[in-house]
């Protein structure tokens, strides 16, 4: 049996281009730490991720998914991250509903200064995520290996 | 009200405003009532059938029907016309060729609740006013119209006619107090594993006959992501629980904002899945954090999930708000 402690979750983090991957990109150069086990996956705006996407990679096996974007206001686009908000809202809202954890999911809006506040998010994120523990609602039994 | 449709019907086949009417007829049975095309006064007297189970919603059939050449009429009750203009709204009728009749309507009523009332072997259903008349094999029966009700039609959001070239009957008001969200409120009340049980003993009944998708009128994508075959979720059968919640996950997301709650997906699901109550679970968020929004109420406004505020909530408000919400 698998004791907690030793428990390390897989979280899946969107970053979109412009702003949260190279927030990332800074908490690196500046030497700050954060879990290995957080995978970066760059999309070009936050407003690019659908919410397929979120579930699809609980399905291939993360424990918890992050959205990073801009700030309201400062997307590259203009308006994307708005329409990512409304959206994020309702989903979370209706996994929620569903019963599926709501610690596994977050919005977080990082800008390209914040590497600091990158690495603590993510820190924070992994510490919830584990305490959960597996993702056993939302898990695809065919993706386990 | 069956008499005054069909007389409709022929009137305006005769004097040219239309070539083809959309209404119901009878399938295998006299309560399962399937939508049709009728092109001349004999098939309308001889099929043409308007009862209280004439639950289809045509407007998605309109979407097909109007790109054909001439003009069609189609009857539609006060829910289904929120539904049309839903997709006017969104371009997907042409609205030129259509003849839209509007009949005012107190609610339809489902056949299991009248076999849940002891109904067996039943042969004929007939409404007189406020009662059924139900005939069967082991005698008649009558029972009141109201304890028949489809769901649907017990939470009703509007009795009226948001658009129509001509109506019969008078139509209604909006019903303001409508107990529509009582269900909702009443799930988001229980704990996040009574609320997972719920919804798992619900979900795992699903067999992915697609029923709910392919009848929802706020589901008109040529390609539907669903057809996919790389899409992983595009089996007959749905091979795990994931793949249930999933699919009606997605399903109930891509129409969120512009769903009108016309309950056609509980309707015609062979499985009695409550799906209105997924759709009602967006609805009711979209009308707390966005502001009250009724699709297909007019032309003008725009669905919440194609607008934002700059002082929108962020989506940490999920968490926050925990059990009890507004």
């Amino acid at each position: 049996m698998q004791v907690n402690s030793e428990f390390k979750p897989t979280i899946v983090a969107f970053c979109c281009n412009w702003c949260s991957y190279a927030g990332a990109d800074l908490s690196g150069t500046n030497r700050l730490t954060y879990p290995a086990n957080v995978k970066i996956i760059r999309v070009p705006c936050s407003c690019r991720v659908n919410p397929m996407f979120i579930l699809r990679a609980f399905q291939r096996g993360a424990d918890g998914v992050i959205l990073c974007g801009c700030h309201p206001g400062d997307c590259h686009y203009t308006t994307g991250n708005y329409f990512t908000r409304r959206r994020m809202t309702l989903l979370f809202s209706m996994l929620d509903y569903l019963g599926i954890e709501k610690e596994r999911t977050r919005v977080e809006w990082v800008s390209a200064a914040e590497g600091a506040k990158f690495a603590a998010t993510m820190n924070e994120f992994v510490e919830t995520v584990t305490r959960l523990g597996e993702n056993k609602r939302l898990e695809d039994l065919r993706c386990k290996n | 009200m069956q008499e005054l449709i069909r007389q409709k019907a022929i009137e305006l086949l005769e004097n040219g405003t239309v070539d083809r009417v959309l209404g119901w007829k009878a399938g295998e049975f006299f309560y399962d009532l399937t939508p049709a095309v009728f092109r001349t006064r004999e098939e309308i007297e001889r099929d043409f059938v308007y009862s209280v189970f004439s639950g289809a919603n045509f407007s998605k059939y309109l979407v097909q029907e109007s790109r054909r050449e001439g003009k069609i009429a189609a009857f539609l009750k006060p829910c289904d016309t929120y539904s049309f203009n839903q997709l006017l709204k969104e371009h997907r009728i042409w609205r030129d060729r259509v003849h839209v009749v509007g009949i005012a309507c107190d609610g339809m009523c489902d056949i299991d609740k009248i076999r849940a009332a002891g109904a067996r072997g039943i042969t004929a259903v007939e409404r007189d006013g406020d009662t059924l008349k139900i005939e069967t094999l082991y005698g008649p029966m009558t029972m009141p119209k109201a304890d028949a009700e489809a769901e649907r039609c017990i939470s009703c959001k509007s009795r009226k006619l948001v658009v129509y070239d001509e109506k019969i009957g008078e139509d209604g008001d909006v019903i303001a107090d409508s107990p529509r969200f009582d269900m909702v409120a009443k799930l988001e009340a229980m704990t996040p594993d009574e609320r997972f049980a719920f919804w798992r003993g619900e979900l795992s009944k699903c067999i992915r006959c697609n029923a709910c998708r392919d009848v929802c009128p706020a589901c008109t994508c040529e390609k539907c992501v669903f057809d996919n075959p790389k899409s992983g979720i595009a089996q007959k059968a749905a091979a795990n629980s994931f793949e249930e919640n999933m699919y009606h996950i997605i399903r109930a997301f891509h129409v969120a904002s512009r769903c009108t709650d016309c309950g056609e997906c509980t309707r015609v699901c062979p499985q009695n899945i409550p799906l209105h109550l997924l759709n009602r679970k967006f609805i009711k968020d979209i009308n707390a954090l966005y502001g009250d929004y009724q699709a297909g109420a007019d032309l003008e406004t725009r669905p919440a999930l194609l607008d934002f505020q700059k002082d929108d909530c962020e989506p940490s408000v999920v968490y926050e708000r925990g059990g009890e919400q507004a």
